[in-house]
Parts: structure tokens; sequence; C-alpha cells
């Protein structure tokens, strides 16, 4: 078993690693007002009074923001409180107009659950490992601060004051920055699939606060630090890897770890020191009177429950075992729920027009995705969200394939005018005199023609050099323009050949 | 015909419905008053365009056959509560010049009703005090005077002190107050008028100014029960823009009043004979047991075994809620900012909140923000919500024995302007008799009674199980009827 090892002076150090993940919930209002959260709108155009902290102003939950957490919660098999509540986090800061942020800390509404990270031998994770997820809570956003706008003042934005996010804790179970990453983006996939968050870690969407220690193996945990609000994988994975090598060097060196608050730096991939334990707020978190405690019913949660779509892992071991896929090929396949709401898309129609069951089509739809649309996406800079070919047309394809219509290679030349034109595979095959040709006659001419035209390579294929059989299949077909049929060409041929 | 101003807004209601005058006639009336009162100090702004406004349409509306149940009545309303393009301070310099773009649930409940708005009526600042000398618009006089041919200045009461004084003065028939821990009750008390804080959650807290969420509860003050009964019906709904709003239909309070209490039970609570209960209090209690019985109650004797925990409980959970609640006035979005040369976020939240805020409001913050810190927040805040809790279970086991229970409303009459500023303890004390009922949530009200010994007015209060308002209006009814108080100060403003 190999195992992520830090080699310092004084032996092998193992690293320590929790993530503390803020993801935004996907939901149309923020999570106490009724003001809208759109990205990328004009500063200050989405603030409600109760955002803004006018007098008098009170907060009011948002149940839509409540289901999506609690949705989540039921994806990573979390224990859903049916008892929770609302604290308040006092800090002063201007992007915080109340002064607060509403937060749960002592009952938060998702407890105890995990989830399951995938061995990767290339990343060096050795097997498959359950990953420990505390709790979730949701809470408020604060807004944004702008010091690029005048000389001497900063400016406040206030659009993002109020929205929903939710906090996934994670137990410090991952040892390596491979395992974290894996973690993140497994965590981001089940998000994605639930629709809770669209984990998009470039706007904001969905950042990570990275707590790091290290230990001589088998020792106690030794003093974590916490690096604020890395936003994405790679930051999250170089962040770790330099501030592990950071405290074996500190104590290496005779040095003592510093419980503290660290900011990453991603041009550098270095961290560095924000704040220590000692400077660290006293909040002064109380339940918010504001609030009653949140209730939630067994129909409530079964609902949820109800709406939730069959999740990766799931689907993983389906297409292994119910449609017969490679390891790998399931794995990519639901890696993304874009990717696999497109290959069923393209399974469902393939099985219907072939008047066959899934599994029969299943490897030639996954081949043909991840190879063919694949290749040709990544060649015109798309992805599947903007795929000029559909799932349906896909499976028109693959069906003309598959019944002999067309061969393997023919295809290519049809998927290829698809992808300019749009048009149905079956139209473009019959405008364009593509069709296979299964006429013995008119086969057996051609192959007697290319054994007479090569008559020295035939002789040398008498003499043994059966290599050249290729070459023979070669020029029939391509004398045929390709549209013979390879089987019954291979066959007429070994008959001539004798 | 009676002075208009004289009229309670029962009278009102009825006799601009039976042409006795008009609506304009009464805001005049009454515009009048409050022009004529600058030296009791009771209002922060003035809105007599407002009431004259409200009264045009409720004589447009009389002609048309279409009033409402508050047509022809104006009001005063507590300046904690947000009123659209009208100055809103709660008697602070932070928010002083500050008019909400918006308005709160109970005032427009009001004006939906019909109601005129005469001004903004003064307060202790944030509602924190028992005296109104915390305001930072300058105290409160109380119309009342002491019998005693001195011209002490009195209190009115706090902290909605200027409804109380403006409703005694006859400035206005009735007006808006709130009531964390007795700033409904006490005043009325201390100025020989009635109010009643209803059960917490009966009126929306959407747009009023927070001092203590768990605990402020809006309510009526006005002349006599009835009136309470009219105006909280027009006050009370529920409101989905306050998590805590219950969401109950409003009883028909005024319909439902009987002063006949027979088969009623009615609780005294052995722990409010506190030690030192000057004598004519104690006086006043026993005639309101005899009043009560005489109409048709049983007195029983019943035990709230927490009371005396009430007062420090209260005096950390309410300022433990108002260090949060007042962080949001810190000088970014609006009110006041003060914003020194060289200044950086810090140097301006410092500078703001140390000239915006007054004494007791920064005492408030500071006691709150103690409790609430690392090291101190389970001896005081979780212990102060456990006690709370005990306090809730003692009135839910004596209601089990009783309807109503019967105490006095503050342990003295109106104290002078200035007798109890040197020392917060004594003043943070008036409030012992109404704490109790806030921290439980239940409705509670005051009723003049009778004159001390200097000729002051003197309130017996009612509590009531949660959401029986009824209870509480027809037990204060009762007294009423058989108190037979008419006292009213006499005018020397």
């Amino acid at each position: 078993m190999s195992s992520y090892r830090i080699q310092g002076a004084t032996g092998e150090w193992e690293v320590v690693i929790g993530l503390e993940v803020h993801a935004q919930v996907v939901s149309n209002a923020k999570l106490f007002s009724g003001a809208a959260t759109a990205f990328g709108a004009e500063p200050n155009t989405q603030v409600s009074l109760v955002d803004a902290a006018m007098p008098g102003m009170l907060p009011v939950p948002n149940r839509e923001c409540i289901r999506q957490a609690v949705r989540t919660g039921l994806a990573i098999n979390a224990q859903i409180n049916r008892w929770s509540r609302f604290d308040r986090k006092n800090y002063f800061y201007a992007d915080l107009p109340q002064g607060y942020q509403i937060s749960q800390l002592y009952h938060p509404l998702v407890g105890e659950g995990s989830l399951a990270i995938e061995a990767d031998e290339k990343a060096g994770i050795a097997q498959d490992k359950q990953i420990g997820i505390e709790r979730i809570h949701v809470e408020q956003d604060a807004g944004k601060l702008m010091h690029d706008q005048h000389p001497t003042r900063s400016y406040v934005d206030l659009n993002r004051s109020g929205v929903a996010l939710m906090e996934i804790v994670s137990r410090p179970d991952m040892r390596s920055p491979a395992e974290a990453g894996a973690y993140l983006r497994k965590l981001r996939a089940i998000l994605r699939y639930v629709g809770s968050c669209d984990g998009n870690m470039e706007e904001g969407s969905m950042r990570a606060d990275v707590n790091v220690s290290v230990r001589k193996p088998g020792d106690e945990f030794g003093t974590r630090t916490e690096t604020k609000n890395v936003n994405s994988v790679r930051f999250v994975m170089q962040a770790i890897e330099y501030e592990a090598q950071r405290q074996v060097d500190v104590l290496e060196s005779g040095g003592r770890i510093v419980q503290e608050t660290r900011l990453f730096n991603p041009d550098s991939g270095t961290t560095r020191s924000m704040r220590s334990k000692e400077d660290a707020h006293d909040y002064r978190y109380f339940p918010d009177p504001d609030l009653l405690p949140l209730e939630l019913d067994e129909a409530f949660i079964e609902d949820c429950r109800a709406s939730l779509p069959e999740l990766p892992d799931a689907k993983r071991r389906r297409y292994q075992e119910e449609l017969g896929l490679s390891a790998y090929n399931a794995e990519v396949l639901t890696a993304e729920a874009e990717t696999a709401r497109w290959f069923e898309a393209l399974l469902t129609e393939g099985a219907r027009i072939q008047k066959k069951g899934e599994a029969q089509v299943a490897k030639a739809s996954a081949n043909w995705l991840l190879s063919e649309l694949y290749g040709a996406l990544h060649r015109l800079g798309k992805t599947l969200e903007d795929s000029p070919v559909s799932p349906e047309r896909g499976a028109e394809l693959l069906a003309l394939v598959a019944d002999g219509t067309i061969s393997g290679s023919i295809a290519k030349q049809v998927f290829e005018i698809m992808l300019e034109t749009g048009d149905a595979p079956a139209s473009i095959v019959e405008a364009r005199g593509l069709k296979q040709t299964t006429d013995t006659g008119a086969i057996e001419a051609v192959v007697a023609k290319v054994l007479a035209d090569n008559a020295d390579k035939v002789e040398q294929y008498k003499g043994g050099k059966e290599a050249l059989f290729g070459f023979f299949v070669g020029q029939t077909m391509k004398a045929m323009q390709g549209k013979a049929n390879p089987q019954i060409v291979n066959e007429l041929l070994k008959k001539a050949l004798g | 015909m009676a002075v208009l101003t004289d009229l309670t807004v029962a009278q009102i209601r009825d006799g601009f419905r039976a042409g006795d005058f008009s609506a304009r006639e009464m805001a005049e009336a009454f515009n009048a008053n409050v022009a004529a009162a600058k030296a009791l100090n009771a209002f922060i702004v003035e809105t007599p365009e407002h009431a004259l406004a409200a009264a045009d349409q409720a004589d447009k509306d009389r002609a048309a056959g279409s009033l409402k149940p508050l047509s022809g009545v104006p009001i005063g309303m507590k300046d904690l509560f947000c009123t659209q393009g009208v100055q809103t301070t709660a008697a602070s310099h932070m928010l002083e010049g500050f008019k909400p773009t918006y308005e709160s649930f109970v005032s427009q409940k009001l004006w939906d009703a019909g109601a005129g708005m005469l001004g903004k009526l003064n307060l202790d600042q944030f509602a924190m005090g028992s005296s109104n000398e915390t305001s930072y618009f300058g105290n409160v006089i109380s119309p009342w005077r002491r019998n005693d041919g001195g011209n002490a200045a009195l209190a009115p009461g706090g902290s909605s002190g200027g409804s109380s004084a403006a409703i005694a003065a006859r400035l206005c028939p009735a007006a808006t107050g709130t009531d964390t821990g007795g700033s409904i009750r006490q005043p009325a008390a201390f100025t020989g008028i009635t109010g009643i804080k209803p059960t917490y959650g009966r009126c929306s807290r959407w747009g009023v100014v927070a001092f203590a969420s768990s605990l402020d509860q809006a309510g009526p003050m006005a002349r006599d029960v009835r009136d309470c009964a009219i105006m909280l019906e027009n006050m009370a709904g529920f409101d989905p823009r306050d998590a805590t709003s219950l969401d109950l239909p409003v009883p028909q309070w005024e319909a439902g009043l009987s002063g006949d209490l027979k088969g009623k039970k009615v609780g005294i609570p052995k722990e409010y004979r506190v030690d030192g209960m000057p004598a004519d209090i104690e006086a006043l209690w026993n005639r309101g047991m005899a009043w009560l019985k005489d109409a048709g109650a049983e007195i029983v004797e019943v035990s709230l075994p927490h009371t005396r925990y009430a007062l420090p409980t209260y005096y950390i959970i309410a300022p433990a809620e108002a260090s949060s609640n007042l962080a949001r006035y810190d000088g970014v979005r609006y009110g006041l900012r003060d914003l020194p040369d060289g200044a950086n976020l810090q140097d301006m939240y410092a500078a703001t909140r140390a000239a915006g805020f007054g004494p007791e409001v920064k005492r408030r913050i500071i006691i709150g923000t103690y409790v609430l810190s690392a090291g101190y927040y389970d001896a005081y805040f979780t212990q102060a919500c456990k006690v709370r809790a005990l306090i809730a279970r003692d009135f839910e086991e004596a209601f089990k024995r009783c309807d109503v229970l019967l105490t006095p409303t503050a342990p003295s009459a109106a104290f002078a302007l200035g007798e109890k500023q040197a020392d917060p303890l004594a003043m943070y004390l008036n409030d012992v008799f109404t704490v109790p009922a806030s921290l439980a949530g239940l409705p509670a009200m005051s009723v003049p009674a009778g004159l001390s010994g200097e000729g002051l007015p003197l309130g017996l209060q009612i509590i009531g199980p949660a959401l029986d308002e009824q209870a509480v209006l027809n037990a204060g009814l009762a007294i009423e009827e058989r108190a037979g108080f008419t006292a009213r100060a006499e005018k020397w403003w």
C-alpha cells in the first residue's frame, strides 16, 4: 500500500487534512429575504431591506434553501436533524450589515454523514476510502468590499449579503493532497447531481477552508492551521502541499505550529499568516431571537428524499453491473451529472430505435461518446452542454452501424458531416450514397480485380506473407469507396485466396 | 357637548359615525392640544398634516358610507415604529434624521383602519429605560404633579413615556406603545391610563426598531379598557415577515368585553409581596382583590417560586439581545456617521457609536457583550435562559389554579425626574412586577386603580395565560368599573 509521506530530516511525516466547504445554495431567493441571487448583477441591485439591515427588519427562513440543504444531507447519507436552530455570530465588518451572521453553531441542520472516494493508483490513492462528514449547517453569506473603485474610499456591494450557504465540514480523514482533491471533486459531483449547488468554484459558489496538520505516523494529531477561502481543487491541493511542508520545516527546525488562520496566494502557491488564535474574534454566538427553532416533519424529509436523483456511486455500480461497462468508462460517465444525463439519453434512444435492451447498446454507446464525441468536442472547444450533435442524432448514427447500413469507418465520415451540418445521419447516408454494399456479386468482381492487379503480392501471400491479407482488404474497400460490408469482403477474399 | 379631546376612542368613533362632529374638527382639536403642550416634550415629531389628511379621508368615507374601524380617530405613534417618510429615531442621536422608506406592520394596520397620526412620541432611547430620561431629545415630563404644592417634574414612566404623558394630558386619545420588560404597563400606571401588552407574537415586530427580540411586543395605550381592546384589534394579526408572529385570527376583544367574573378565579402570587412595599400600594392591591371578588371572582393564593430571579434574568437576556440587535448602527449605511480625519473602519465604528448612543444604551450593550462573551456565556446567558424557562413554567402551573393573576404594576408611584438616574439598579427595580410576564411572553395589562398619598396615579396589573387577552381585558374592566378612577392631571403646561 502506497501512502503519502513527507520525507523530513527526522523521518517520515503524515499529513492530516480536514475541509470546510462553503457551497452556495441554488435557490431563487436569499436565505432570509426575498431578494434575488443572480451572479454578476450590478452592485447593490439584489438587496432587500432585510439584507441591508434597515431598522426593524426581520429574517424569515426561505424554505427552499432548507430543502436544498436537507437534500444534500440525504445525498451523503447524513443524519437530518428534526430540530435545529439558527445562531448569531457577532462581529463588525463593513460587508456585514447586521453586525452578525446568522449561522448554526449549536444545532446544525445536518449531522454525521460521509462520502466515498475511489482508489486511484496514478494519484497515489491506494484504495477506496470513506471520508467522514461531521455536519452541514446553513448560514448567510456576507457582502463584498471593493477597494479599487476610488483612491481613498472602499465601496460595499451587498448583492451577496444574505445569500444562503451550506458549510459542509469534513472529519480530519484525508491524508494526502490527492485524497483532498478526490473528496472535493466527489463532493462537487454530488452537489451538482442533487442540484443544491452549481459547484462553480471560479464564481465563488464553492470555496474551501483547508485545515492541515502534520504528525509522525501513529502520533496524536498535531496543531492545525486553517487556510481560508481557497477556490479551486488544484489550489486546495497546492495549499496542502505547501502548508504541510512548511509545518514539517518549522517542526524540524525546533519550532512550534501555532493555531492560526492563513491565506493562500494562488500566484505563488504559498500560504501566509492572517491572524493567530490569540487575535481570534470572540463571536459571542447565541440563538437568534428573531427566529424560531427549525422543526422538520417526516413528510418534508421524505419529500426531499423522493426528489433525489440517482447519485454517482449508485449510477457507477449500475453501469458496471447492469450495463456491463468497464470500471473506467463507468467512472468517467458518472463523474459529472451532465455526462451521465447525456449518456442516458443516448442509451434510451438507442435502445428504442434498435428495439434492444439498454445493456445491448450500452458498450457501443459509451465507446462512441467517450472517443468519437469527446474527441470532436475537444477539437471544437465545446462541451456536452453545447454539443452540435444531440443524443437522439447520436443514437440514430449508432443504429445505422448496428444494423449494417454503414460501416464503422463510414460512420466516422457521417459524424463529421453531422457536426458541420447538424443533419440527420440517415439523410446524410442517403444523400451521399454511403450505404454499405452487401451485394456479393459486386464485391466478388472487385475482389477478382484487386487480386488480378496485384498478382505479385498474391504470390508473396501464398508464399507465407499472411500479413498482406490486410492490404487486400484495404484495396478492396478503397475500390468500393468504403461502402463494402467488411465481413463479406473478408469472407470473399479468404475464399479467393484459397 | 363635551370637549372633543376628552372623548375616548370608542366615543370618538361612535360620535363621528353619529355625525356629532367631523373628523377634521377632531384632528384639529388634538393638533391644537399637541401644539400647546411643548412643555411636556411628549412628541419628537409632530405630524398635524398626517392627522388632517386621515381626517379628511374619514370625512369622505363617512359621506360615502364606507367607514373603517378607526375612522375619525387620531392617535400618537411611539417613535420606535418605522413610519414611511416620517423621521424615526428610537429617541437616539444615532437615527436622527432617518426617514424610513417603509411602514411598520402595526402602524400600517392602524392607518388601514382609518386612524391618523398626530406625531411620533418620545421614549427612552431604543426603549431602554423606565423614566424617559434616556431620550436624546430630552425627557418627557409627566402632566401629573404631587399634591405637596411642590412643582417637582415627575417621570411619565418608560420607555413609552411620550405615549403615556400624551394620553394623560389629552394630546391624543390613544397611542401605540412597546413593552419589553414593562414599557407599556409601568408608564400607564404612572400616568393613570390603561395599557396592555398582548401575548408575544400577537403584534408583528416588522418595522419596529428592535431592542430585545424575544421580549419586544407592541401594544396599545389608551384611557380605558374598551379603547385598548379596540386599538389592539387593529394592531394585532399574522405577518409572514416576522418569523415569531402568531398565525392566528384576531379575536373580537371589544365584543367579548364583560366585567362579570362569576366562576373565575383570580390568583394572588405570594412572591409579589416584596419587602418594603409602600403601604398605599399594598392597600391598593387589597382593594383590587375586593373589587374582583365583588365582580364574582374567587381569590386564590398562588406561588410563582422563581419570581425573585426574574429581574436578573431579564437584565441578562435583554441586554444580550440588544448588544447584537444594535450592532447594525455602525455608520455604514444610514443614520449617524462620525468619520474623524484619517479614520479607518474601526475608528469610524468607534466614533459613530460613541457619539450616537446615550449612556444607558452603552451600558446595556456592554452588559450584553459581557454576558455573551467566551468564558461567561454559560454562567450568565445559558443560566438566564434556563431560569426563564422555569419562570414560564411557574406561570403555567399557576394558571392551572386560576384564570388571571392580580398584582401591582409598579412598586411605587411616579418618581421625580433625576431621582433615580444616578443609580441604575434602583431604576431597574421599577420593573420588578412587570418583567416576569415579559419573560414568559404572557398578556398583561395595567389599569388605573387609585391615587397614592401624594395624589399620584397607581396601577394594578392583570396577567393572563398565553393568548387569553380577553380574560385580562375582562378582569381589567371589572376593576375599572369599580375603581371609578376619574382623576386627571391638572393642566399646568
